[in-house]
């Protein structure tokens, strides 16, 4: 099928949905169905509109659609010594760029580079009409109109289909050093803070089992110095390898078959009473923790320390549904007539964020 | 521009509408906190862009959040129009009062709220100035990375609403990327939060959805911005090009280096001469372009990436090529480029600023239009720009005062920006589109994008009396627009440009 055949297939089955009311799921490479339900039966497969539309690697900017591996995507950038900031995981082989947007999920460099939203310039979507349009573009600033395509990162496909997206993309740091030490979970969230507060070119840190990991990535000069700042030469040099096993979640730690938390606090929050294994990084914001613990309870203790729990994949004991945590009443009323404004018929997802959503 | 064109059409006040809303407006707030005699109200009439000027119904400054929600009580009962104002530093009208509506003052909240060095955030009000955060949090080390050259001035809450934009913000981001959390007071009067401190906020993106909306979506009440450290040593290197074409090579082999600069500038010889004459920095006048490239980090790394900048602009053929020596020249090389806006406010009696985007690749060809469009108005055109990410800034010299010029400027820029859409870039990189570019939106986008911003803005605010008939064209105006201009670039079969 040619890419116009595959945009005006996707085209007509959104609007005959749209008319008839049929809610759709949509899915590509099926990496992240883990991740919440929707109520839709009827699929929409975007896997086919796939490739890359253009790559101006002076200028930072890749254009490609949804449906692309987002494999292909960083094998392409490597190419020019160029990455995908946020470094998204993939959670399997068949991960693709509008699935990575879509559920908006960042790996270890986001607190020190940014995270998904952050590196999306323009869009392409069908709304729930099915009508084609066009949000942002390939220009680092534009303030034109809402920012309707960052809108997009993290709405798992429930305001718009995403078809096409522009991001930023940056280059890939001349040099990379991994450390590691030990250190108690309290003095590991400290010391992630303070270094964060210093001019030190930090761009990952996870603190595990008595043990503190920090990457350090940049130009030979600025890594080296920075090595030398942190004793490093008392440290540990592990293999970069850590990061992506920790990214894609097959570190160990997380071959378990309790619940697995995952546990968003402000990043200086001190380690939470909760019984289970943590594994804390981006900088002390985003933690895991495997539990068989009661989720009300969970929710309850993080909530009160000024942060969120979500259960992101149920073990063999789980009693509550995977998927985002709730949402207060005035937002919910406001994220609803933002769906209505999207998608009126309710047809894109539904349930996969927010109920009735 | 016809100013009367678009307002929301619910409140059409008589006389006594108006005095019984004043009424009411003085039992929510102390005497000295609404201003309603013209006198007073005249330094309210416009802001950065002082062509457009109107007064509004009245002025309110409240001091409390409550006295923010009662107020958008009461003008949401009424169907009021309600327009916020940070400084009133805004280049394309966002701030612009409605005749028979209220402008909302934010400055008087001026507090920092908390600030946690060690987490790096600070929680302050919305009318707290760009560069006072800065000030407060340097003796942690830390600093607010965002940095528009108004930042003496600006705002807090105007920089969220128009996601401004700095000299740095080729490295360090956008105000989109710089803060975690905003408090909203909504149309109706309710406060909302939205983001945290917390990564992962549940939910839709409203941060990303708010930053940029020009006081459409709700009146910001409070901002919590992150805070970098501030870099160790940074150097400032000054290069001269015979061309522009070669100014703007140089700036993508460095990037293509794998060198992102503090920030990279570019200014054409007539603004060069312009801010030379105007602080003395030292600048080349007989150069065509100049570029200003700012290293940051720790100073082994600035020494190393500044070699290899050097010889890069050497490569692309610059004539002059200088190294700040130290920390004034530093600060006199960048006090030039700072001072640009207002340099060229000496050599002419009135100024036009525009702020298209474009992908840096067509640099040179827009900068041909441009110089053609000039010509064919006979109207000078200078030009600064925030070289490394494709923010131009062209200013369109003009006489307020000679019958017709103003006008003339304005279709100039109209022609700018469309030129910026036709290159694929947008109208507007960080000044935002207010009042002044809602005909340009007609050409940037097509009426379904134009349905949906409004579907988007109904959703926040029903009534529509958050700063209505800005930012967004009617569609209405735009097929009055188009039926009497021609789209450059636009192909008969609008539906079938996609593919
Ligand atoms: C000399 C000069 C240089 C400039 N340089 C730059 C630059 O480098 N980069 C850049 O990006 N901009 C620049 N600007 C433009 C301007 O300073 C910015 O847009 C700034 O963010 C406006 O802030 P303000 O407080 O003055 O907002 P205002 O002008 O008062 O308001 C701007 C818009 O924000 C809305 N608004 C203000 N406060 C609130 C609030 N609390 N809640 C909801 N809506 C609100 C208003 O309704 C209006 O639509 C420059 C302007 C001048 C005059």
């Amino acid at each position: 099928m040619s890419d116009t055949d595959s945009l005006l297939a996707l085209e007509k089955q959104v609007q005959t949905a749209f008319e008839s009311g049929t809610p759709l799921s949509i899915s590509a490479g099926n990496s992240k169905s883990f991740l919440g339900t929707s109520s839709a039966d009827t699929a929409l497969n975007i896997s086919g509109h796939r490739g890359v539309v253009s790559y101006h690697a002076e200028e930072l900017v890749l254009t490609a659609r949804a449906g692309t591996p987002l494999a292909e995507l960083e094998t392409l950038l490597a190419e020019k010594h160029q990455m995908l900031a946020f470094e998204p995981p993939h959670f399997g082989p068949g991960a693709t760029l509008g699935g990575t947007i879509a559920c908006g999920l960042s790996g270890p460099r986001a607190p020190y580079c940014g995270t998904a939203r952050d590196f999306v310039l323009g869009t392409r979507i069908l709304n729930g009409r099915g009508e084609y349009l066009r949000f942002g573009g390939e220009v680092m600033k534009n303030v034109a109109g809402y920012d309707v395509s960052r809108l997009m990162a993290g709405a798992f496909g429930t305001l718009g289909v995403l078809l096409e997206i522009s991001l930023k993309v940056l280059p890939m740091p001349e040099q990379e050093l991994t450390l590691a030490r030990e250190a108690s979970a309290s003095e590991a969230i400290e010391l992630m803070n303070s270094w964060a507060g210093q001019p030190i070119p930090l761009s990952a840190t996870c603190h595990q089992d008595d043990r503190l990991t920090l990457r350090l990535s940049g130009p030979v000069a600025a890594t080296s110095e920075a090595k030398r700042r942190l004793a490093g030469d008392q440290m540990e040099e592990i293999s970069n390898d850590f990061w992506p096993k920790l990214r894609e979640h097959t570190l160990a730690y997380f071959n378990t078959p309790k619940n697995l938390w995952r546990i968003s606090l402000p990043s200086g929050t001190p380690p939470l009473a909760l019984t289970g294994a943590w594994l804390t990084e981006w900088g002390g914001a985003q933690r895991w923790l495997r539990s068989d613990e009661d989720g009300a309870r969970i929710c309850q203790i993080v909530a009160k320390a000024g942060g969120h729990a979500q259960l992101f994949r149920a073990g063999s004991a789980a009693t509550e549904a995977v998927g985002p945590p709730p949402l207060s009443e005035p937002m919910l009323a406001i994220h609803r007539r933002l769906k209505q404004a999207f998608d009126p018929a309710g047809i894109l997802n539904p349930g996969r964020l927010f109920p009735q959503s | 521009m016809n100013l009367t064109a678009e307002k929301n059409c619910t409140w059409n006040p008589t006389a006594a509408d108006r005095q019984h809303f004043l009424t009411e407006l003085g039992q929510l707030l102390p005497a000295d906190s609404v201003l309603s005699d013209p006198e007073t109200l005249a330094p309210y009439e416009c802001d950065g862009l002082s062509v457009y000027r109107r007064l509004p119904l009245a002025v309110v400054l409240p001091e409390t959040v409550e006295q923010i929600q009662a107020i958008m009580r009461l003008c949401a009962r009424l169907k009021v129009p309600v327009v916020a104002r940070g400084a009133g530093t805004g280049l394309s009208g966002g701030a612009l009062p409605l005749a028979d509506g209220i402008l909302l003052s934010l400055a008087k909240f001026t507090h920092i709220l908390e600030l946690n060095p060690l987490e790096r955030w600070a929680r302050v009000e919305p009318g707290v100035r760009n560069i006072a955060i800065s000030e407060a949090v340097a003796a942690h080390g830390l600093y607010y990375a965002p940095d528009p050259s108004s930042q003496i001035a600006c705002t807090i809450g105007g920089n969220v609403a128009e996601n401004s934009g700095g000299v740095h913000c080729l490295k360090y981001g956008l105000t989109v990327h710089n803060i975690l959390a905003i408090g909203i007071i909504t149309a109706e009067g309710e406060h909302i939060s939205i983001g945290g401190l917390a990564p992962n906020s549940p939910g839709y993106d409203l941060l990303a959805l708010f930053t940029g909306s020009e006081g459409m979506l709700g009146i910001i009440i409070d901002v919590t911005v992150k805070l970098l450290p501030k870099p160790e040593y940074a150097q400032v290197l000054l290069a001269g090009f015979p061309s522009l074409g070669a100014a703007g090579t140089a700036v993508g082999r460095i990037i293509a280096q794998g060198i992102i600069p503090a920030g990279l500038e570019m200014m054409d010889q007539a603004a060069t001469q312009a801010a030379e004459d105007f602080v003395h920095a030292g600048y080349p006048t007989d150069a065509v372009a100049i570029l200003l490239c700012e290293l940051d980090g720790v100073e082994a790394e600035v020494n190393a990436q500044t070699g290899t900048v050097r010889e890069i602009l050497e490569s692309c053929g610059a004539n002059h090529l200088q190294t700040a020596v130290d920390e004034a020249e530093r600060m006199r090389l960048w006090a030039g480029r700072k001072a640009a806006f207002p340099a060229v406010g000496r050599i002419s009696p009135d100024y036009y600023c525009m702020d298209g985007t474009i992908p840096r690749r067509h640099l040179a060809e827009v900068l041909e239009r441009i110089s053609r469009l000039s010509e064919k108005y006979s109207l000078p055109v200078v030009n600064v720009f925030h070289a490394g990410d494709g923010n131009l800034h062209p200013l369109i010299l003009f006489d307020a005062n000679r019958e017709g010029e103003l006008a003339q400027a304005e279709a100039l820029g109209g022609e700018i920006l469309e030129v910026c859409v036709e290159m694929g870039g947008t109208i507007t990189g960080e000044h935002g589109v207010g009042i002044e570019k809602l005909n340009q939106m007609c050409v940037q986008f097509p009426e379904p994008e134009l349905r949906q911003f409004h579907a988007v803005k109904n959703a926040f605010d029903a009534n529509s009396i958050l700063n209505p008939g800005k930012a967004v064209p009617t569609l209405h105006r735009c097929a009055e627009f188009g039926a009497m201009h021609i789209h450059r670039g636009k192909l008969p079969f609008p539906e079938l440009e996609r593919f």
